[in-house]
């Protein structure tokens, strides 16, 4: 009972010391603090040659008092362009058929084959509640919907979080469930099935009904169950930290239903293209750390985060974050990502004699390394809100994990680079 | 079951390392601007979760690893 008061006393003394320290700009956002707060964005993405996405987002925050807060998120996206469908590059043009089975697209001699059929457009909605439970835990709960043309994905999720040691420790446990249903155009590829093309076959009528067969069904489903533990520390007046634990584990169908697999020869030439298939399910461990240092004006953000699945995929990620103040409303961050995966134990650039159990050509699941260079900008204007730019470059470097390449596979670029520049405007209020 | 023992041994080890850290109330003036949040950012975070998800092979750590969407 005495430490339920004392803490409260703490809890006060906290608040109070705050609202004396932050001074006037501070006790106008505290005014604000009983309405509605807004952060928006609008974010462009684009890959020359490949992906373009814009993702448009509003956040929306209440507080309906003593830390009862209500917010919600709307995130609209589209995207459009041309994705690696998994099939090698040839030293002659390739004619595949589109994953509608209407219609095909050649790809000219020594181009990665890319499927340009891509245009998609997606709405998510977010709604959460987060609460005090007592003086020294907080409970949550929230819903997230999200949903394209051929994909719906809802999810609910708990979190709940312990504060003690002066609320310089913070225990927390998170978990969620989602329920995702895919049903792509063209419906659902039997896994190994090879692709139909209209050349093999005498007439429309043949094809249609080969293509068919190449077909299990309209939609498949997958479930996700994410827990993740954290503990953050107060180390100093200067320095904090963050450790995470994550366990996932993914049920259902974890194809790419566009993805193929060549077999090719021993002169390298593809004799075919199969329809990939990937296991049906998937654990995955994570361990995050995350320390935040205030300098005398500078605060840097450096995390690291450990990955390991049962796919065989490990992947070392290492981000950086410095905020260095310009003046007293204006700031600029630096931001510097480094990522670096291994193969999955099923990932095949192309198959030779015998097809696998499982096997996926989806660079994606490939070796590969990853770095993001940004810089944001962000200024305060004089009535509190906040305006910021992001421009990043995002490079991917998919790297051979020890195949060796049979005859023209020699002379075409199996494993190329994808680049991408992301550009950003943000605006709270 | 050994890895879980193992976590949660080494969380009660951190835990009672802990006790002698941390500031006291009248000491936050630091940790409680908004850059020194672990949230902070939370909206380039979502993007670039989104971003990350649809592009290599692991997602989440930081928050949940389901993505919920189809991104190619």
């Amino acid at each position: 009972m005495q430490l339920i008061k004392f803490s409260n006393i703490n809890g006060a003394l906290a608040a109070a010391t705050c609202t004396l320290l932050a001074g006037v700009s501070n006790a106008q956002a505290d005014e604000k603090s009983n309405d509605w707060q807004f952060d928006t964005a609008i974010m462009y993405y684009g890959e020359p040659d490949r992906v373009q996405a814009v993702e448009g987002v509003v956040s929306a925050t209440k507080d309906f008092g003593d830390e009862h807060v209500f917010s919600t998120k709307l995130v609209l996206d589209t995207l459009t362009g041309a994705s690696a469908n998994g099939a090698v590059a040839q030293t002659s043009a390739q004619t595949f058929t589109r994953p509608s089975g209407n219609g095909e697209y050649t790809v000219e001699a020594g181009d990665t084959p890319l499927d340009d059929t891509f245009r998609d457009t997606r709405v998510q909605l977010n709604l959460a509640w987060n609460q005090p439970w007592g003086a020294n835990q907080k409970v949550g709960a929230g819903l997230h919907i999200s949903n394209e043309y051929d994909y719906l994905s809802v999810a609910l999720n708990a979190n709940y979080a312990l504060d003690f040691n002066r609320k310089n420790t913070t225990f927390s446990v998170a978990a969620s469930y989602a329920a995702d249903e895919y049903s792509p155009e063209g419906g659902i590829p039997l896994a190994l099935s090879k692709m139909a093309i209209r050349g093999d076959f005498a007439n429309d009528d043949a094809f249609n009904s080969g293509f068919d067969d190449t077909r299990i069904g309209e939609s498949e489903n997958k479930d996700t169950l994410d827990v993740i533990f954290g503990l953050s520390q107060v180390i100093n007046r200067r320095w904090l930290v963050q450790f995470n634990y994550g366990y996932s584990q993914v049920d259902g169908y974890l194809s790419d239903p566009f993805k193929v697999v060549s077999l090719v020869d021993d002169t390298g030439s593809a004799l075919g293209h199969y329809y990939e298939s990937r296991p049906d399910s998937r654990s995955k461990h994570s361990i995050f750390a995350q320390s935040k240092y205030h300098f005398d004006s500078l605060v840097w953000d450096m995390s690291y985060r450990l990955a390991s699945d049962d796919w065989g995929i490990d992947s070392h990620t290492l981000e950086s974050r410095l905020y260095i103040p310009l003046s007293d409303s204006a700031w600029i961050t630096p931001h510097v990502r480094y990522y670096q995966q291994s193969a999955a134990d099923f990932y095949r650039p192309f198959v030779q004699g015998d097809l696998a159990e499982y096997m996926s050509a989806d660079y994606r699941i490939g070796q590969m390394t990853a770095y993001t260079l940004g810089l944001k900008y962000t200024q305060k204007l004089s009535d509190g809100d906040e305006l910021s730019m992001r421009l990043e470059y995002y490079q991917q470097t998919p790297e051979n994990s020890g195949f060796n390449s049979p005859g023209q596979l020699a002379d075409v670029d199996l494993y190329p680079s994808v680049s991408a520049v992301i550009f950003q405007l943000g605006y709270k209020f | 079951m050994k890895k879980q023992l193992l976590a949660l041994s080494l969380m009660s080890l951190a835990l009672s390392g802990c006790a002698n850290l941390g500031v006291n109330p009248w000491e936050r003036d630091l940790l409680a601007k908004p850059q020194m949040q672990l949230a902070a950012e939370s909206t380039d975070m979502a993007l670039d979760d989104h971003i990350y998800f649809s592009k290599e092979a692991t997602s989440g750590g930081r928050s949940f690893a389901g993505g919920g969407c189809g991104c190619n």
